[in-house]
């Protein structure tokens, strides 16, 4: 069986990932994509034998990048980690709205609106404070809270002129006052495998933005949401966002398709790298097996 | 009797920035990243044989999870 690692910049994660596999004795190479050209017509030009890979993980941080090279490998016929459907479900704030709400797993309200004019009608509809965020963005980039009317009609201004078109796209959540912390639930082929809190003074609970993290107990509840929210992506292997919100408990608020984990393995104590690494492992073995049938 | 085991080699490279020393603890590998300790700035491997160091890009805006 034979994997390869897709990447752009090679982090800790994608660092932890390779050690995983050779641990695991699972052959796993890694691949700049920076360096490679795709031909859709010839999956063998461009240096790379795609052909000789059961599967691919992309762990690409541009998700320009991982967008372009699942596409291509997918169309190559190859078994990509995550597949492009759950990955455009995750990075799109939108997408993901939809795909909870046909799932009927519990989301923040939201409103969407493509002009500032009717940005504020949502904002509106929302009521204050109001939570607006770029459809797709991560780390907590160009999150705001307005508080009212005032910082609406600045915020939506501002966006007007100076944001890209993407910009134009008014994506407002309703506030959750949570209680000084958020929920990442780690899933690993549907199955939530560790869970941890963060904290922070801040309302933006990201420890991209220097939140605290602490493993906290993988609850039933917590089980059940995160493995709709799973199911509602058919994601591989994702990491789910969730707000405790006082009146209506577990809500998800996002879904991350290429997560970040290089410190949750000691405050959960369970090895994440290892099991996403033994998951992949099996999906590769299954496309090996499927294509040897198919031949 | 157990023989003293010899130090590990010593990886290095030269931060881009600032000169001071860049330890690897393994060989690295091209694309990954590597803080300076001496003038903390992020670099990345951009040739790891012999490893050349470069400046790590500054985050783009559809960098993330």
């Amino acid at each position: 069986m034979n994997i390869a690692m897709t990447y752009t910049r090679l982090r800790t994660e994608e660092r932890m990932l390779l050690d995983a596999f050779e641990h695991l004795g699972v052959q796993c190479t890694p691949i700049d994509l920076r360096t490679v050209v795709f031909n859709p017509l010839d999956p063998l030009e461009g240096g790379v034998e795609w052909g000789d890979y059961d599967a691919v993980i992309d762990r690409s941080v541009s998700l320009t990048n991982t967008l372009v090279a699942v596409e291509m490998l997918e169309h190559f016929g190859i078994r990509c980690v995550n597949p492009l459907g759950a990955i455009e479900i995750c990075s799109d704030k939108l997408a993901t709205t939809l795909a909870l709400v046909r799932a009927g797993v519990p989301t923040p309200a939201v409103r969407v609106a493509t002009n500032a004019r009717s940005g504020l009608e949502a904002i509106e509809h929302i009521g204050y404070p109001a939570v607006i965020k770029p459809t797709v963005g991560s780390w907590g980039r160009l999150v705001a809270r307005v508080n009212d009317r005032d910082a609406a009609e600045a915020i939506l201004e501002h966006r007007e002129l100076l944001g890209s078109v993407q910009q134009q796209v008014f994506y407002v959540q309703e506030h959750i006052d949570k209680p000084g912390r958020d929920i990442r639930v780690f899933v690993v082929g549907n199955e939530p495998i560790a869970a941890i809190a963060r904290s922070s003074e801040h309302w933006v609970t990201n420890t991209a933005r220097g939140a605290r993290a602490e493993g906290i107990e993988l609850t039933a509840e917590l089980r059940e949401i995160c493995i709709n929210a799973s199911a509602a992506t058919q994601a591989d292997i994702v990491a789910v966002d969730l707000l405790e919100c006082p009146e209506r408990g577990l809500l998800v608020n996002e879904l991350n398709h290429s997560m970040e984990f290089r410190n949750s393995t000691e405050t959960t104590g369970v090895n994440i790298p290892e099991l996403v690494a033994r998951h992949v492992g099996q999906i590769a073995e299954e496309a090996r097996v499927e294509s040897e049938i198919s031949v | 009797m157990n023989q003293p085991s010899a130090p590990a080699a010593t990886i290095e490279a030269t931060c881009p920035e600032c000169d001071a020393a860049v330890v690897f603890d393994r060989s690295p590998l091209n694309g990954e990243i590597a803080n300076c300790t001496d003038c903390t700035a992020e670099l990345e491997v951009i040739c790891a044989d012999p490893i050349t160091l470069e400046l790590a890009p500054e985050v783009e805006e559809d960098w993330g999870e």
